[in-house]
């Protein structure tokens, strides 16, 4: 009889990781990914705009408050055209006197009629309806409420019909509704980070059902955990990448669509809302974030499942 | 019993129950020696299958002792246990064979597990396929192949790394009595390397075949040993002092 061929031992039993290609062959590929890759390419979407428009809020909402912060309005409400001049004069005066004002610019009345033109439409003119002088002020510091009690106290004496508001007080409904609104959408953020998780954790152990049996084999063979979990992990990262890559493409797209679509608007407030350099960076990361997310948790649920065999 | 035989398996007033049921296996205790041939033999029901899945390490025992190349089995971390299953060779009953694998990679698995390099293992596997007389169906799915056919690829996996112990559930249940032979031949040329050899079977004939084996009979959960053949062996024919 022929020897056998167990005879001739060319096997070295050893415990190097049994992963790549060779591990990844033992699991069918359709039977994991399915449609994986798509549900992580609308979280990664969804997250990109998500985080894109956080960032948007937070530099609109930096940017207004950053302007903000130094400006004041002085109104100069008084009927009689003559005395409102005098006294618009009068504050200009002493307004550029004080240490604390970094600009003093007292609006024309074309400019005055310019601002007011969408309530009132074109050619409001004092002759029909008296409007008050408006001086913008720009102070070196923040415009807080002593600051703007100590103007307020200096304008009596010359202007007594002026009224001072910093511009900061008018704005912080605004911003504070901005503000909600930038934490809302990173708030989102980590929704989408959980639910994306939550779906890698469903279709693992689904994958572990379905493999149940070739598990049981590798495992039965002397496979250690690690090793069969790396099984999946390789997996669920190709459909990871693949799903990260096509999400970021489509995210992109949108907050780009949505970025002309505001600059269209031709707003100051809004305008303060683009996209830096930075901010893309961290858009570009999103995909990152979720395919380590994904590895992480199919490689968690794996070994928390394997951890049940014996 | 020769004094330089160490155990390679232990067990010691074992009982297995599965949930509150009654015990399928009780107060077993044996010892298996290296390079020794056992036959596990019994009735359907007797807990030969039970016993098997034991020394496998697929089950822990709800009581009892196990040792097994020396080590406490029953207190080693799991994480530790690969290792020894590694030194292990098992022919399921059912075969379970991997589906989606060709033969050949099916057999090429447990090398592929302890990472045998791909150049190292294309001659073992390929070799081994032959002498189960599967060459020409090397790149065959298990469901393409006879009942026949996926056992041998279940023994050619089991035997392919040359491991310390082979236990087998009815191995020859699906062959025809030359290929049975030859599979017996087979365990037997393992044996001889030192490998021991436990095999389930209700077959006698297959039994006769192994003339210097050791017989382990369960009855309705129960090891007979009246001899105590299995605690303290006879010498092999041959054997030093």
């Amino acid at each position: 009889m022929k020897k056998p061929p167990v005879m001739a031992r060319a096997v070295e039993r050893g415990l190097s990781p049994f992963r790549g290609k060779r591990a990844a062959h033992l699991l069918p590929r359709a039977r994991l990914g399915g449609p994986m890759p798509w549900v992580i390419a609308i979280m990664v979407a969804l997250t990109v705009l998500a985080t894109g428009g956080g960032l948007a809020l937070a530099n609109l909402v930096d940017r207004a408050s950053g302007d903000l912060a130094g400006g004041a309005t002085v109104q100069i409400v008084e009927a009689d055209r003559a005395k409102r001049s005098a006294q618009a004069q009068a504050a200009v005066a002493v307004l550029s006197d004080d240490p604390a004002v970094a600009s003093v610019s007292l609006l024309s009345d074309g400019q005055v009629e310019a601002l007011l033109e969408p309530w009132l439409g074109a050619g409001a003119s004092d002759e029909s309806l008296p409007l008050p002088s408006l001086i913008d002020l720009r102070f070196r510091d923040e415009a807080d409420e002593e600051l703007i009690e100590r103007m307020r106290g200096r304008l009596a004496r010359v202007a007594p019909a002026a009224r001072i508001d910093a511009q900061s007080t008018w704005l912080a409904p605004v911003l504070r509704a901005l503000s909600t609104l930038r934490w809302v959408a990173f708030g989102l953020v980590l929704l989408l980070a959980f639910t994306g998780a939550a779906a890698v954790w469903l279709a693992a152990r689904n994958a572990l059902g379905t493999n149940r049996d070739t598990i049981e084999i590798v495992h039965l063979l002397g496979g250690n955990d690690n090793q069969i979990a790396r099984i999946f992990q390789r997996s669920i990262l190709l459909d990871a990448i693949g799903g990260g890559a096509l999400g970021l493409v489509m995210g992109s797209g949108a907050v780009i669509l949505m970025g002309a679509q505001f600059a269209a608007l031709d707003s100051g407030l809004v305008a303060g809302g683009g996209l830096g350099t930075t901010d893309w960076v961290i858009l570009a990361t999103v995909p990152l974030f979720a395919v380590a997310i994904a590895v992480y948790t199919a490689r968690m649920t794996v070994l928390s499942s394997l951890g049940r065999m014996l | 019993m020769n004094d330089a035989e160490s155990e390679v398996v232990q067990f010691d007033n074992v009982g297995l129950r599965y949930g509150t049921d009654r015990e399928i296996l009780s107060n077993i205790s044996f010892t298996l020696f290296p390079g020794r041939f056992y036959f596990l033999t019994g009735a359907s029901g007797a807990g030969k299958t039970s016993l098997l899945k034991l020394l496998y390490l697929a089950q822990r025992p709800s009581r009892g002792a196990i040792r097994m190349f020396g080590s406490d089995i029953i207190t080693l971390p799991r994480d530790r246990l690969p290792a020894y299953r590694r030194r292990m060779g098992v022919v399921f009953q059912d075969f379970r064979l991997v589906d989606h694998l060709s033969a050949f990679d099916n057999v090429a698995l447990p090398l592929r597990v302890s990472g045998v390099r791909e150049a190292d293992l294309q001659g073992p596997v390929t070799d081994m396929l032959e002498w189960v007389g599967l060459a020409h169906r090397a790149d065959a799915r298990p469901a393409t192949l006879s009942g026949g056919e996926q056992q041998r690829v279940a023994i050619a996996r089991a035997v392919i790394g040359r491991p310390d112990m082979l236990v087998a559930d009815e191995p020859t249940g699906n062959v025809d009595p030359e290929m049975a032979l030859k599979l017996i031949r087979l365990f037997e040329a393992l044996n001889r390397l030192g490998t021991t050899v436990v095999v389930a079977t209700h077959d006698v004939h297959l039994i006769r075949k192994v003339p210097d084996s050791l017989i382990m009979r369960l009855d309705k959960g129960t090891l007979f040993d009246p001899t105590g053949a299995l605690r303290y062996p006879p010498r092999r024919v041959g054997a030093g002092t």
